[in-house]
């Protein structure tokens, strides 16, 4: 396993580029009364600089636990890390916890959801930037942190950021708070940037913009980005590599083109055909994926996704008992699937894309 | 914000006149409703061979012969202007706040009743900073480790505490510090002004078996709303900014966390200034408490309105603070 | 009744008591309970439990110290002049002299009536209309202005007169003194005139004209209302901030609700005072003491007196029962009152006297004791007058064994009575006394037994008298024909206890007494011949006769003799149980070791 993966996850920096993030095998595990919760179940993956990385599935796949376990941010005891984060060279997971903190919110930093609930209602949308920027740069005068946090709410488009930085959360827009969020992630110029979720909760005139702001940001910082969403409209604008992750694990990873116009999992053509496409037909419905997301304590065995999967029938069985592994497809295109490589692009040939 | 003030202020006002008439009305209006005369009223407050004459004579000097609305509007009057009365050879002026005359003894009330506040005053306000320190420290800390041993503990020891009335732990602490090891012995309460230290130590057994109760009921408090807020998305947004545990729990957390327990604190206080009956009675303190059960036991009707308006008054007053201060800490309720 | 202790605020006329010393006077059978617990560890040395009750313990002539004095609640008033309550009637001697006051003593010692303000007790005409004191020489208020007749009658003026200020105290002056031919109207309301009736052709002579003969005339002055208050610094209501002192010791502060402390008064002169001695150097009553804080301190020595003196709380009683050493320092006095269940003669079947008599037999005495709360609060009575008034007799009309009921001659008297399947009435008892419903509770079990079916109405204790019970058109119209009731006097006399409860020419409308609506014209005889017989033995005699009728007429159940239970710290001296003061400790000598 190890072997199959290392070679793909190569590729997947284009360009001979050095990755700047590089996940290996990483697990994240939570002891609970219930049992074991294998939340992300070996996952690997590599960013460069620059480059937009998007991780997509459905709630409980693992996608936000993957990216808070970056940032470093699961304090439980219960919480069992392994596998490798390198950022810059550097392990994550082998450092101590102070020297993540000391890289949070400077060479990493992460936007949320919801930016509502995401900003503590009781301060200025200025002292929380001026917070996040002298946390990490603490010679830095007061003066000279507001000046920061203004000059950076200008630059993520709020309008007279001089009067709205004093302006608390609840007095900005959804998309305003968003804009500000953004602000306050990026005042320390980081390398890398998470972005969990980052139009969910907005509407859909604004998270365009919100996108928009993303792509011009990434331009300017010259930062790696990891977008996490469970509606791929979102990263087919903006990630040059998706990943798939399906039950804790990447079921199938590959640049943004390949994995749209070929996508070799069941799973991402149940994503697909579930996607809203402005640039098509109106469908008579849209059709999700059936079922529900699996039990991360009980995960089925064999494929996890073989319970809904409607043709996990045409494996022979294997299925139901042999977890499959990650292969490489196509150049940097790899899923891990059961059926034989020519039945699957019969099948997405034949019943998957003329629906989409 | 300040026409906020003034609206509040304003509604403080015409909750202490409800509070008055309601009063007013219970001590007064009721006994007529259910048959009550005037002269049995009037016979009560003098005892023993009430001859007409005494009838009548009280019943001038208490303006009961006059309607329940002529009565109530006189009262509101003396509070506000003052009045007059004849209990002596010369008449007397009820100064300003005028809540008229014991029916026992015929002492203003006012006068008697304010020289209580400061005991009230330094039981509730010593036993609130005690439990809210105890009681705070103690929650936060159960909260930020959850099912530890302390949390275990201090949380067994604080349903103890919010099980346990006053009256057993007060005289448990008299009965051990002030007879069986006389440490803290011939407790009476002396003046700040006279002597802080003595001050202190007399008050501090009072303070102690007050503030076990409340730094119970606010440990619980604090640890359910610190266990509340530090998993709200801002504390994680704090985190992900790189900032140190410590200022993530007070800068981000307490702050949260605290604005609740800042209302259940000034009720709290509001209701104790008014009175803590029970601590007061068991440590003979003679506050305002033992005031109100005093004259309860006299049915000296005249002292029951003062003090339960008295009682009102800082209940409102609290609470107006804490809007107040509700408002400065919580900048979503300013606009609102 | 004077208020001793918490009593009753609503009652109207009588009593203070003398406490008969120990066990040796009191009685047989019943009594050997409370004998057993009274006696307790004796010292040869005149200490040991009940010894206040016989002598003056710990008599001692050692000065300086400072006594405390605690009290649960607040008095009614400090003012002589404003107060009814037994302790205070005590307590306020320290700082007014009446006119006569009693010696302090224990037991019958303690009953007896000295002249105090006066240098002789009162000269009674032959009439009996006119009583004439002369003041001592040389007596002076505590700012040093000599003290004149005038004074006191003054302050009889006051504190009778001018009900709307002093309306606390009892009124018997105005009762008996003549009055003007326009009704006084006390010295507030006329600042010019005065009372008629209260002579003082010089400074040193009150002449007091009385409407009717009144014999227990010199125990009515030992009132604190004779106490001498001079006009010029009377303030009315405010005076008890500013009580100008005739005792020997004076206010240096009083906070009301709180506290008031009292030091040696200078201008008192021991030459004109035989029974004062002014002992400490400062006496401190505290109020609103927790009374379990208030046994605690009396424990350790912290406090030397408990002023209303109603014995200690429960939970200190059991501790010190327990205890050899401690229950040696205690003393088990009456307390001056009798606890009865009154039969209402206007109620039937009860205008039966043998109906009554199934009462008064069907009674187990024994239990309702229990529910009192057992022999050290309160003797098995069978009189009305308690063993500790002047004139008591023992004597027992309604006997049976052990006092434990007699279900056969209950039955007997039913079946006299016409009644023998039994009847219905009404038991009346005071809502917040639970003792007092207690005991209701066990006497209505006891009349279940003989057919007789009681249902027991509760009532506020500050309306019993005034509303409900001691109102005959109510008591009648609700069937109430059975009256639980407690009674004391103002002063130690037969007259001073009987009268307002067995005179039938004292049943009033509101506020009645005599519940159970008496009206023997052979009681009111005697009564009258009582109060104007100027020989003390003879009235006593005729006391014990009245009580005797009374008895006869089975009207009053007699249950117990009510008790204290007091506590006598070791560090404070000339402790003496008074009769004269509901058992309590003479207030005027204690000192303290400390």
């Amino acid at each position: 396993m190890t072997e199959l993966q290392k070679t793909p996850a190569r590729a997947a920096a284009p360009g001979g580029e050095e990755s700047f993030l590089s996940v290996r095998d990483l697990r994240i595990h939570f002891d609970t009364d219930d049992g074991l919760v294998r939340s992300v179940d070996g996952v690997s993956f590599d960013l460069a600089k620059g480059r937009t990385l998007g991780i997509v599935g459905e709630s409980g796949s693992g996608k936000s636990v993957t990216s808070l376990g970056i940032m470093g941010l699961h304090r439980s005891k219960r919480a069992r890390i392994t596998g490798e984060i390198r950022l810059d060279g550097e392990d994550l997971i082998a450092a101590g916890p102070d020297r993540v903190r000391e890289l949070r919110g400077k060479k990493m930093a992460m936007i949320f959801q919801d930016p509502l609930t995401a900003m503590h209602p009781y301060y200025t949308v200025g002292q929380q930037i001026v917070e996040a920027y002298r946390v990490h740069h603490p010679q830095a005068s007061k003066r000279q942190a507001r000046a920061r946090a203004v000059e950076m709410l200008d630059r993520v488009g709020i309008p007279q950021p001089d009067r709205r930085v004093d302006d608390y959360p609840h007095q900005f827009s959804g998309g305003m708070r968003q804009r500000a969020m953004i602000a306050m992630a990026l005042v320390n110029d980081p390398s890398l940037l998470i972005a969990d979720e980052p139009t969910t909760a907005l509407d859909v005139t604004v998270q365009a913009q919100i996108l928009d702001l993303i792509r011009d940001l990434q331009e300017e910082f010259g930062s790696a980005v990891i977008i996490i969403t469970h509606d791929l409209g979102v990263v087919a604008e903006l990630a040059d590599d998706i990943l798939v992750m399906y039950g804790g694990r990447c079921v199938e990873r590959g640049p943004a083109e390949t994995l749209f116009d070929a996508p070799e999992h069941p799973y991402t053509w149940g994503l697909l055909g579930s996607m809203p496409r402005l640039d098509r037909e109106l469908q008579d419905r849209l059709v999700p994926v059936k079922g529900t997301p699996p039990s991360l304590i009980n995960v089925p065995s064999g494929c996890a996704f073989h319970p809904r999967c409607p043709y996990a029938e045409l494996t022979g069985g294997r299925s139901t008992e042999e977890t499959p592994k990650l292969t490489e497809v196509a150049p940097g295109h790899h899923a891990a699937c059961h059926l034989a490589l020519a039945e699957r692009h019969r099948i997405f040939a034949e019943e998957i894309a003329p629906r989409l | 914000m300040f026409a906020y003030i003034i609206r509040r202020i304003f509604a403080a006002v015409l909750l202490l006149l409800v509070v008055s008439a309601v009063t007013f009305a219970i001590f007064f209006l009721l006994p007529r409703l259910a048959g009550e005369t005037v002269d049995q009223l009037a016979t009560q407050y003098i005892g023993k061979n009430p001859s007409p004459e005494a009838v009548q004579a009280v019943k001038q000097n208490l303006g009961l012969d006059q309607p329940l609305y002529t009565q109530y509007w006189n009262f509101l009057k003396a509070l506000v202007t003052g009045a007059e009365y004849t209990f002596g050879p010369e008449p007397a002026t009820c100064h300003v706040p005028c809540f008229g005359y014991s029916f026992k003894n015929h002492l203003e009330v006012w006068p008697e009743l304010s020289k209580r506040i400061p005991v009230t005053l330094s039981l509730a306000i010593g036993a609130a900073v005690l439990w809210l320190v105890s009681g705070v420290a103690t929650g936060v800390v159960s909260a930020l480790k959850p099912r530890s041993i302390f949390d275990r503990i201090s949380m067994g020891i604080a349903l103890a505490g919010v099980s346990l009335p006053v009256f057993f732990t007060g005289a448990l602490l008299l009965t051990v510090f002030s007879y069986e090891w006389p440490i803290l012995d011939n407790l009476e309460y002396t003046n700040f002004t006279d002597n802080p230290l003595m001050w202190a130590r007399n008050l501090i057994l009072p303070w102690i078996s007050l503030a076990f109760l409340y730094s119970a009921l606010y440990a619980r408090l604090t640890r359910a709303g610190m266990l509340e807020t530090m998993s709200e998305d801002y504390i994680r947004t704090a985190r992900a900014k790189g900032l140190a545990e410590s200022k993530v729990v007070t800068r981000h957390g307490l702050r949260a966390a605290l604005t609740p327990i800042v209302t259940i604190f000034g009720m709290d206080l509001g209701l104790l200034l008014g009175g803590a009956l029970i601590t007061e009675q068991v440590f003979s303190l003679q506050g305002v408490g033992q005031f109100a059960v005093q004259a309860i036991t006299d049915n000296d009707l005249p002292k029951i309105l003062g003090v339960t308006l008295l009682a009102a008054f800082f209940i409102v007053l609290c609470n107006l603070v804490v809007d107040l201060l509700y408002a400065a800490v919580d900048p979503r309720v300013r606009l609102s | 009744m004077r208020r001793s202790r918490t009593v009753a605020l609503t009652a109207m006329a009588a009593a203070a008591v003398l406490v008969v010393t120990g066990c040796s006077s009191s009685k047989k059978s019943d009594d050997t309970k409370s004998t057993s617990a009274a006696t307790g560890t004796e010292a040869a040395g005149g200490s040991g439990a009940n010894a206040a009750t016989k002598n003056i313990v710990n008599a001692s002539d050692k000065k300086g110290g400072t006594v405390t004095f605690e009290m649960k609640g607040t008095p009614d008033s400090l003012d002589p002049g404003n107060t009814y309550y037994a302790y205070i009637y005590n307590f306020s001697r320290l700082y007014g002299r009446p006119l006569t006051t009693f010696q302090p003593g224990a037991g019958e010692a303690g009953n007896k009536l000295v002249p105090d303000l006066a240098e002789s007790l009162g000269q009674v005409s032959a009439d009996g209309l006119t009583w004439t004191y002369k003041l001592r020489k040389g007596l002076k208020f505590d700012d040093g202005t000599p003290i004149t007749s005038k004074d006191v009658k003054y302050a009889v003026e006051r504190s009778n007169f001018a009900p709307d200020v002093a309306s606390n105290g009892p009124t018997y002056f105005k009762e008996l003194l003549v009055d003007n031919e326009t009704p006084y109207a006390g010295p507030y309301k006329d600042k010019t005139g005065d009372l008629k009736s209260i002579e003082t052709p010089d400074d040193t002579t009150i002449v007091f004209h009385l409407k009717h003969a009144f014999a227990d005339f010199d125990y009515l002055v030992s009132a604190p209302q004779t106490v001498p208050v001079p006009q010029a610094k009377d303030t009315g209501a405010d005076y008890v901030k500013k009580i100008v002192s005739s005792g020997s010791f004076k206010f240096e502060s009083y906070e009301d609700g709180k506290q008031a402390v009292l030091v040696p008064n200078t201008n008192w002169d021991p030459s004109t005072d035989p029974i004062r001695k002014q002992l400490p150097d400062k006496i401190v009553l505290k109020m609103n003491i927790d009374q379990a804080t208030i046994d605690k301190d009396l424990l350790a020595g912290n406090a030397q007196v408990d002023l209303v003196g109603g014995g200690v709380d429960p939970q200190t009683q059991a501790q010190i029962l327990q205890n050899p050493k401690l229950k040696a320092s205690t003393d088990n006095a009456y307390g001056g009152r009798l606890v009865y269940m009154a039969i209402n003669t206007d109620v039937a079947p009860f205008d039966n006297i043998e109906c009554r008599k199934a009462v008064q037999y069907a009674v187990d005495k024994v239990s309702v004791q229990t529910s009192l709360g057992g022999p050290i609060r309160g003797q098995v009575a069978n009189t009305v007058l308690p063993p500790d008034i002047p004139g008591h007799q023992d004597f027992n009309v309604w006997e049976t064994k052990d006092n434990k009921g007699d279900e056969a001659k209950a039955k007997e008297a039913l079946k006299a009575c016409g009644k023998d399947g039994g009847f219905s009435t009404v038991l009346s008892a005071r809502t917040e006394r639970a003792t007092e419903v207690a005991a209701a509770t066990s006497i209505q079990a006891a009349l279940k037994k003989v057919g007789i079916s009681a249902e027991i109405q509760q009532y506020p204790q500050g309306k019993y008298l005034a509303d409900s019970a001691g109102a005959p058109a109510f008591a009648k119209e609700h069937n109430i024909g059975l009256m639980m009731m407690q009674w004391g006097a103002d002063w130690p006399t037969g007259y001073g206890f009987l009268q307002q409860i067995v005179d039938g020419r004292a049943i009033k409308a509101s506020g009645n007494s005599n519940l159970a609506s008496l009206n023997d014209a052979a009681v009111n005889k005697l009564l009258d011949d009582a109060a104007t017989n100027p020989d003390k033995a003879a009235r006593e005699k005729i006391y014990g006769d009245i009580d005797k009728k009374v008895m006869d007429q089975a009207v009053y159940v007699p249950l117990t003799y009510f008790k204290v239970f007091l506590y006598r710290p070791d560090n404070a001296t000339n402790l003496a149980s008074t009769p004269a003061f509901s058992g309590e400790y003479d207030y005027l000598n204690i000192g303290t070791t400390k």
